[in-house]
């Protein structure tokens, strides 16, 4: 049997390492439904991410970008109704900084994957965030209407990034691109040692 | 419908969205939420308010333009990914010696670079500039107040940073001239003897 090596080890620590939850919620004063699409927007590790994962789509193209679109939204709304039947919220802040920083190393080194590939992270990162949101939602006695604005937000986000990275065909502005997705990287190393330091507030 | 008028209408909703977001008052909050704004505001400004920092970023920068491709933008994208992991020994405990004083010989050396205009191999330069990424990460990476957002204070800090480096690039575009050429090297000049100042203010 094959033993874990010490990446392998070091990413199980980081995503078991215990910290305080810092869930919150937003009130709009619009209803529930808008209060979720505002619990998005004013989340930067959960925006970092479906941005990141957006430029990523983008820089493979219309196929991939599309398979983005769908899968995402999709998969974090489901994950969403199954986190809001657990009885306990998850804090997986270690896991959601990861997901962030290795979707920024793909954009940073624009990475060559196929669209099956794309849809395949578009799909986990969406199921990750979906179960964390439902979670909360269900500890904090919201429910499927708040999901349903993080997930409508989630997927606009996604679409207008998307879009606007697939048509760059100039080299700066790809490149553009690709330093954006270094400081994605950037922040989660600098939040990785905020966690480790036991300062993480997101 | 034109790709171009479909790109500009993708650019105009994504302003919107922007603007909607940033004009939506935050009066009302599930819970009180202090220093969200702060943290962010605090990292954009803390690369600006020193001048160690500054001149050595914009440096990159300029130095970057001389080398041309692809050191134009494997700096800038190698750079923010070793800062902040000279943060993050920074806030691991690790210590690093000297720390001023090699934020000093950042300018000094890569003020002397781009004055001499020495073009070295893509690897060495990345190598050089990675050194004075984690002196510059470990000082002014980790110094969050008290109350303020980490993730916020991070993402001003790297966006702020980021942004220096396109100034130097933005300045040192002037050498596709050739007074501009010497003017980039005048640059370079004065980013060394800011250097030197800094220096002699580490050691004294």
């Amino acid at each position: 049997m094959k033993r874990p090596g010490p990446v392998m080890s070091m990413a199980a620590g980081l995503t078991a390492m215990p910290v305080t939850a810092q869930a919150h919620l937003v009130n709009s004063g619009l209803g529930p439904f808008y209060d979720g699409a505002l619990h998005l927007l004013l989340s930067p590790g959960d925006l970092l991410g479906v941005l990141a994962l957006a430029l990523l789509a983008g820089q493979r193209g219309t196929t991939a970008a599309r398979a983005a679109v769908i899968v995402l939204p999709v998969a974090w709304l489901f994950a969403g109704l199954i986190g809001l039947s657990l009885p306990v919220a998850l804090e997986l802040t270690g896991l959601s900084i990861v997901s962030f920083t290795l979707l920024g190393v793909l954009v940073a080194a624009d990475a060559r994957l196929p669209p099956a590939v794309i849809a395949a992270l578009a799909g986990a990162y969406g199921a990750l965030h979906g179960l964390l949101n439902g979670a909360i939602l269900a500890a904090m006695g919201s429910g499927v209407t708040r999901l349903a604005g993080i997930v409508l937000t989630s997927l606009l986000l996604v679409l207008l990034a998307a879009a606007a990275v697939v048509p760059l065909r100039a080299f700066w502005a790809r490149i553009s691109v690709r330093v954006a997705g270094s400081w994605v990287v950037a922040v989660g190393i600098l939040m990785l040692g905020w966690m480790f330091r036991g300062t993480v507030s997101s | 419908m034109s790709e171009l008028h479909i790109r500009r209408q993708t650019l105009a909703a994504t302003a919107a969205l922007c603007a909607f977001v940033l004009l939506w008052p935050l009066a009302a909050w599930a819970h009180v939420e202090s220093g969200q704004a702060g943290g962010f505001l605090s990292g954009l400004s803390h690369p600006v308010s020193g001048l160690d920092h500054v001149v050595a970023m914009i440096a990159v920068g300029l130095w970057g333009a001389q080398l041309g491709m692809p050191a134009l933008w494997v700096l800038p994208v190698a750079f923010p990914m070793l800062m902040a992991a000279g943060g993050m020994l920074g806030l691991l405990g690790v210590p690093v010696p000297g720390v001023e004083i090699g934020i000093a010989l950042s300018a000094v050396v890569l003020g002397a670079l781009v004055l001499g205009r020495v073009r070295l191999p893509l690897a060495v330069a990345v190598v050089v500039v990675a050194c004075f990424a984690i002196f510059h990460g470990h000082a002014h990476g980790t110094e969050l107040e008290a109350g303020q957002n980490a993730m916020l204070y991070s993402i001003g800090f790297v966006i702020a940073t980021g942004l220096l480096h396109g100034v130097g690039i933005t300045i040192g575009l002037i050498q596709r001239w050739d007074l501009g050429g010497q003017v980039l090297r005048g640059a370079g000049a004065l980013v060394m003897a800011a250097g030197l100042y800094f220096l002699w203010g580490a050691t004294a």
